[in-house]
């Protein structure tokens, strides 16, 4: 069942297209990245869906509410948690008082509310110092503490908006594992991110977009689909037999780079072999095979250059 | 709207002027300087002979300060509290909350309007005791309390103070940190302090009927600014345009 439903969802500031005709839907229980430079959308599209503007086109609906519809609009904010890119707590109030503030704004029962805090910030280890201004947290420490306030409320969708930016990598490290404890717990999760290794740890999904969103799939398939399968063979030495040899088995296409012949296969699996042994008859010595693996980042900055 | 929201949006400002005490200095500056400074002044008219007939005239245009700090003590705090929220960054997290922007709004003005008020009140009841005690002897009676002082207390300083923290947040829109938003601000005592300059210079007599007319006039402008102030304040122009 899909918690998030976009088709063609457009925002326009002006003249100016902020988010051109998205369409994707992310599962219950799904991690959904979002990666984009500077300035793709990704935090208009996160504001549109969380009900905090409005879109100019298109449709959005989450858990079945629909954005844009005024009705809907408090039940969507009733059933999500927003860690936006700027922690935005009360510097001079207290962790606990922070928490304690959204845990009534969301209408959590006192006693409930007492113990939720009390279970996060024991779980961010903060809880010794939940009487501290917060003024006085590090920025990771801060992080966290917008962490529980989005949590407050038990949600069933979370949105992060850059978690990690600015934060150390240890502190990254930490937000990082509570956000897979979370999906642990099924719970669902889009999030905004620049950091694609990040990305490829904890999304199930990843969406590339740049005002358009550009190339939809699982990390993997994302990098299939935009490099296609590639094998490489290393050799000792590359000569003309070999090539003729690989060649005569005719591949989708073939490229040499120093000692290692680059072969695009339609169906690897069943190929490599006759590869190999073709080179090994042409007198080729193997080091190893292995299957080019351009890796996330490379993926996205092709896919992101070939809409220049 | 569901106040106990609105009242939890003003709460937790309260809590916020707890823990930083300068928001309210501005407060115990207006307490200290016009309900203890300014009687003396009337003490020292007092003593001078043949004063009885100044000091009412004198004591009338002193009364109107209390309208001028009603609109003047929400200042520091209204500034702080949606400019506050804006410098922290803290206004996306609370729009995301399942709170309306009229709660909001509402509990932003209640946290800016009540301390105000209640200072400006204790202010006041300081002001009239201490006159009372320094011009009993000059006048042989008690000046205060009197119907003008009961409408400006009761009628134009909450008129005043609403209309303060609408303009507040109109300022809140554009002014990027506190001080800016209290400097603009300040510029709503300008048309009361010319009501309160008129009637130093003798211009105006500030009886019943001319407070009547200022209270209908404040009452008419708080009416547009409150529009004004709604329409401000709403979530997509808060997060897109209050930079």
């Amino acid at each position: 069942m899909s918690m998030i439903e976009v088709g063609n969802l457009t925002k326009k500031f002006g003249e100016i297209t902020a988010v051109d005709g998205l369409t994707f839907s992310v599962a219950e229980g799904e991690v959904f990245g979002l990666l984009g430079p500077n300035g793709a959308g990704k935090t208009t599209t996160i504001r549109m869906l969380c009900c905090l503007i409005s879109k100019t086109s298109g449709e959005a609906e989450i858990s079945g509410y629909r954005i844009g519809n005024g009705a809907d609009s408090l039940a969507i904010r009733r059933l999500i948690g927003l860690v936006p890119d700027n922690v935005g707590l009360y510097e001079e109030l207290s962790a606990y008082d922070n928490l304690d503030y959204y845990g009534k704004l969301y209408e959590v029962a006192n006693q409930e509310r007492k113990d939720k805090i009390e279970y996060f910030l024991r779980m961010m280890d903060l809880w010794e110092k939940k009487d501290q201004p917060v003024s006085d947290f590090s920025k990771g420490m801060k992080q966290k503490v917008a962490i529980c306030r989005a949590l407050i409320h038990d949600p069933r969708l979370l949105f992060f908006d850059e978690p990690t930016v600015n934060l150390d990598p240890e502190s990254s490290k930490v937000v990082r594992e509570f956000v897979l404890k979370l999906k642990q717990e099924g719970k669902t999760i889009l999030i905004n991110t620049h950091n694609l290794d990040e990305a490829q740890r904890i999304c199930d999904r990843i969406g590339i977009l740049n005002t358009r969103l550009l190339a939809v799939n699982t990390p993997e398939e994302l990098e299939k689909t935009v490099w296609g399968s590639k094998t490489v063979i290393q050799l000792e030495e590359v000569n003309d037999r070999i090539l003729a040899a690989a060649r005569e088995l005719k591949p989708k296409d073939l490229n040499v780079e120093e000692n290692r012949i680059i072969l695009v296969l339609t169906d690897p699996e069943k190929e490599n072999p006759d590869f190999v042994q073709a080179v090994v008859s042409a007198g080729g010595r193997v080091q190893y095979v292995t299957e080019l693996n351009p890796g996330l980042e490379e993926t996205y900055l092709k896919v992101i250059q070939e809409t220049k | 709207m569901r106040l106990s929201k609105a009242w939890t949006v003003a709460s937790k400002d309260f809590m916020t002027y707890r823990n930083k005490k300068s928001i309210l200095y501005s407060t115990f500056y207006f307490v200290g300087l016009v309900s203890i400074g300014v009687p003396f002044i009337l003490r020292y008219v007092a003593s001078k002979p043949n004063s009885a007939a100044a000091l009412p005239t004198l004591m009338n245009a002193f009364s109107f300060l209390y309208v001028i700090g009603a609109a003047l003590l929400p200042l520091g705090i209204a500034s702080y509290s949606l400019v506050g929220e804006k410098v922290q960054k803290s206004l996306e997290p609370l729009l995301a909350t399942p709170t309306t922007d009229e709660e909001i709004l509402a509990g932003k003005s209640i946290a800016a309007f009540f301390p105000a008020i209640g200072a400006n009140l204790i202010a006041a009841v300081i002001f009239t005791v201490l006159v009372d005690l320094f011009t009993y002897k000059t006048l042989n009676s008690l000046y205060f309390p009197n119907w003008n002082m009961a409408i400006i207390l009761f009628l134009l300083a909450p008129l005043a103070c609403i209309l303060s923290v609408g303009y507040n947040v109109l300022i809140s829109s554009r002014a990027n940190d506190v001080r800016t938003a209290q400097q603009l601000g300040a510029l709503i005592i300008l048309p009361l302090g010319a009501v309160y300059l008129l009637t130093e210079l003798r211009v105006l007599d500030l009886n019943t009927n001319t407070l009547l007319i200022v209270a209908a006039s404040l009452a008419a402008v708080d009416v547009v600014v409150f529009f004004l102030a709604k329409a401000t304040f709403q979530r997509e122009e808060i997060l897109t345009k209050w930079k």
